[in-house]
């Protein structure tokens, strides 16, 4: 069994280790909310609230309850696939992570793959010609770009583009309110407008996305360039290269071959890291580009101390992060032999 | 979903196929030019159904808009540019004729009868009725606010008729009426409702959250929460003038930049509820609309249960030490009202209205001298982290201006979320700010709320027997009565001299237009987009 599908095995292992991870997970994220400043029912009682219509609203979100019965009636819940109903958005929380986590994935994804693009490109410039003075044009351009917080790239980028020159939409969203919305099914508008041949609508998301996507990509530039570099400058200075250009290979082929497949690895891990940290920074991008993000929907959440949305998010987060690491380690072997699961 | 939607989108794929970048922004033109009407606001939308329990306030405009209620207010001329609802007119929604009897207990309504809801159905007796038992029935604030109009029983609403529907009272009330045109008594299409009712739901309340069932001006056409509303006229309305408008987006943009830098383009036509700064700023630019908000105050309160407080004259050196003016213009940008340097001697019964302090110094200086606490004393001053835009440099300014009289202020800020808890239900809080304004535009509404022991807005535990007994006997008498007016002046006198809360200024509700024209003030502080158009 364990010759006979070693990957499948692998992965199912690691798939169980995630398990007690989600389990930690539902436990501290339930106790951390509880420990949320605020009385919930106060909030959501409205403004003129007296003592017997809180205590309704009280009742109504079961905090009358001690805290086990509570825990209990929570994971019950969790096990039927409900995790409640939001109080800040009046909508169930599944609905609202379902809407609302495709939003910000395709966002965050799309800015990755444009930070992928200029990063790496950057980071290899630099490492084929350290200390010049494309070097540290580089450094400066993605330490520039870490440096400015994302709410100000984003309203620098508004003002800019939107309010000066006018060649970008208005930062109203995911769509002008002039399109509508495609049918969901994968919840990323320019997949969806693809899958039903509108062309025109996925213009619209297109251009919708250009300036939230750079203010993010901006951010992500400084950990994959310089990452890039430092593990080229590595493998490059490292005999089997030294072996590649004395055996007359030409440049390209010992650059692109030999030295980037293998100088791959560590800026893959850190593309998993930076994918964690660029959804977090979705949070200030959202608000400015008015992005129906999660990352704004858990702020909001938090605020308030709307118990369930909060709880809702984070285990879903985790549950995100769980297969990302399981991708990542999967995408290692693909690229580095070395840790490939058949030398076992 | 929408065919002129769908051509216009159609028009444009020419456009968009032939400009990559940069991009054309033809649809805003294209928009406006329809008869639709975007405005943004940085509120959330987050149930469609104000009976709800969780509801929030931005949610109300649904009510407002969607909905009929018996009656409503009249329009007037507001300070600070537009219109105003007008709490001194109430005027016919889907009440024909209304009745008073002599005795002031039993109220009659003849409802129009051309009155249908959207599904053409007509709005009977029996709708109005099953809506206000519910409002009364489902607890929360819509039936703490249902009762401030003495309406709390089900058994007091009778429909006789289909078109005839009568409310008895306990005791006559001079709210009734205009509480009866507040958004909560909204009249709801009951044969709809019941039909989605079940067993443990029986005021359909999971269905009209997501579903409303009304008469009124507007139709949700969609609603996508946490982005956008769409509004689409009923072209059928019996409410009142049909709006000219046929379709209006309600979009959330939550950053406030943002959001100006939209109307200033003027690819959104009105933005609501913009910040103080920007309103002053915005202001040469497109048309702003600052109205202060009626029987509402920014107030500084003194806790009875913080020792030195309990010294008149520490509460009224902190009153002549309090830099209004320099409040006024850091916190507020100058908008909304003054309410410093009044009258001493009260003649008008004008609410909110001037206190008879300002700033000055050396009276503060004395106040402290003749009081227990020469040498001063230390003192926590509150605020929220939630309303910190006026808050903070509020507390900023006081700090600096106590510490001229030796009171030596130290700032905490509370969480958003505890703020509540902390200032107005558990009323802990020695020294804070503080803010209320009453739905009811009556002086005497405003003290049972603010200033009688134990209620809610009383966030100083004050308590003066004679207010006590004044706002219980002036509360419910007409404002026509003779004993009105003394009272109220009596109470203003009293207010002042106690100073359990101490006026800074009245705060004003921002809203910026750019090619939209008919905006007006509520009370309720949220959109009413029936009488807007767009220039």
């Amino acid at each position: 069994m364990k010759k006979k599908f070693p990957k499948l095995h692998a992965a199912l292992l690691r798939s169980a280790q995630s398990v007690p991870v989600l389990i930690g997970v539902v436990v501290i994220s339930f106790v951390l909310t509880r420990a949320l400043p605020g009385d919930p029912a106060v909030y959501f009682a409205g403004a003129a609230a007296d003592e017997q219509s809180i205590n309704e609203i009280r009742i109504a979100m079961g905090l009358d309850k001690t805290l086990y019965e509570q825990f209990f009636v929570y994971v019950n819940n969790l096990l039927d696939g409900n995790l409640g109903t939001s109080l800040s958005t009046g909508q169930p929380v599944l609905s609202d992570l379902i809407k609302r986590l495709p939003a910000s994935l395709e966002l965050t994804i799309l800015s990755l793959v444009l930070s992928c693009f200029v990063s790496i490109p950057l980071g290899i410039l630099a490492a084929t010609r350290p200390d010049t003075w494309v070097d540290h044009l580089c450094r400066f351009f993605v330490t520039a770009g870490v440096s400015l917080p994302t709410f100000f790239t984003g309203i620098l980028l508004i003002y800019i583009f939107y309010y000066i020159l006018g060649i970008s939409p208005s930062p109203i969203g995911r769509l002008d309110f002039i399109y509508l919305e495609p049918d969901i099914v994968t919840g990323f508008y320019l997949i969806d407008t693809a899958i039903s041949n509108d062309w025109d609508t996925w213009f619209g998301a297109a251009k919708q996305l250009i300036l939230p996507s750079i203010t993010l990509a901006l951010f992500t530039l400084a950990p994959i360039a310089r990452m890039t570099r430092a593990s080229m400058l590595t493998i490059l200075s490292s005999e089997f290269i030294r072996t590649a250009k004395a055996a007359g290979l030409s440049n390209g082929k010992v650059l692109f071959s030999y030295a980037l497949r293998n100088a791959f690895l560590p800026v893959i891990t850190t593309l998993g890291m930076v994918f964690s940290f660029a959804l977090g920074a979705n949070v200030l991008v959202e608000k400015v580009f008015a992005w129906p993000g999660i990352g704004s929907y858990a702020v909001e959440a938090l605020i308030v101390s709307d118990y369930a949305a909060v709880q809702g998010f984070v285990l879903s987060m985790a549950i995100m992060f769980v297969i990302l690491n399981l991708l990542i380690d999967l995408i290692y072997m693909v690229i580095d032999p070395r840790i490939g699961f058949g030398s076992k | 979903m929408n065919k002129s939607i769908t051509r216009r989108n159609f028009v444009k794929t020419g456009l968009a196929g032939a400009a990559v970048l940069p991009f054309l922004k033809s649809m805003p033109a294209l928009a406006s030019k329809s008869n639709t009407l975007v405005v943004v606001t940085g509120q959330t939308i987050n149930s469609l159904d104000l009976h709800r329990k969780g509801t929030n306030r931005a949610s109300y405009q649904v009510a407002v808009n969607c909905y009929d209620r018996l009656l409503s207010f009249g329009t007037k001329k507001a300070k600070g540019g537009g219109y105003s609802y007008d709490y001194n007119k109430i005027e016919p929604e889907l009440a024909e004729s209304w009745v008073v009897s002599d005795d002031g207990l039993l109220i009659t309504f003849k409802i129009k009868k051309n009155a249908t809801f959207w599904d053409g159905s007509k709005v009977t007796a029996n709708d109005v009725k099953w809506s206000f038992d519910r409002a009364v029935s489902v607890g929360g604030f819509p039936s703490v606010q249902m009762k401030a109009g003495g309406l709390v029983r089900p058994d007091q609403f009778t429909a006789i008729n289909e078109e005839t529907f009568t409310i008895k009272l306990d005791k006559p009330s001079k709210l009734t009426i205009p509480d009866l045109a507040v958004p909560v008594p909204f009249i709801i299409n009951s044969t709809v409702a019941k039909a989605n009712a079940t067993a443990k739901d029986p005021w359909a309340m999971e269905y009209l959250h997501k579903n409303p069932a009304g008469s009124g001006a507007f139709k949700v056409l969609k609603w996508s929460p946490g982005e956008q509303l769409v509004y689409e006229r009923n072209d059928n309305w019996a409410g009142g003038p049909i709006p000219e408008v046929k379709r209006i987006v309600v979009r959330e943009v939550p950053s406030s930049a943002t959001r100006r830098a939209l109307i200033e383009k003027g690819d959104v036509q009105l933005s609501f509820g913009i910040p103080d700064k920007d309103a002053a700023e915005l202001a040469d630019k497109v048309d702003v609309f600052s109205t202060p908000i009626e029987n509402c105050m920014h107030v500084l309160c003194t806790n009875r249960k913080f020792e030195p407080f309990q010294d008149p004259n520490v509460r009224k050196a902190i009153a002549y030490a309090v830099p209004y003016d320099d409040i006024f213009k850091v916190a507020a940008y100058g908008r909304g009202a003054k309410l410093w340097g009044g009258e001493k001697k009260i003649q008008d019964i004008a609410w909110p209205r001037k206190s008879p302090y300002y700033t000055d110094l050396d009276k503060a200086k004395e106040h402290m001298q003749k009081s227990k606490y020469k040498d001063g004393f230390e003192v926590p001053l509150s605020i929220s982290l939630g309303l910190s835009s006026w808050m903070e440099p509020t507390a900023l300014l006081i700090q600096e201006s106590l510490s001229k009289i030796g009171i030596k202020v130290t700032i905490e800020k509370i969480p958003g979320a505890s703020w509540r808890t902390a200032a107005l239900v558990e009323k802990k809080l020695a020294f804070h700010l503080e803010n209320f304004g009453g739905w009811l535009n009556t002086p005497d509404y405003y003290f049972y709320w603010a200033y009688k022991e134990g209620h809610l807005f009383n966030s100083s535990n004050y308590r003066n027997e004679e207010i006590e007994s004044l706002v219980d006997s002036t509360l419910h008498i007409p404002m026509d009565d003779p004993k009105y007016k003394p009272n109220i002046i009596r109470m203003f006198e009293i207010a002042f001299e106690d100073l359990p809360r101490i006026p800074l200024y009245q705060p004003a509700l921002n809203v910026a237009a750019n090619g939209a024209k008919g905006y007006e003030f509520w009370f309720h502080r949220q959109l009413d987009v029936r009488p807007l158009s767009s220039t």
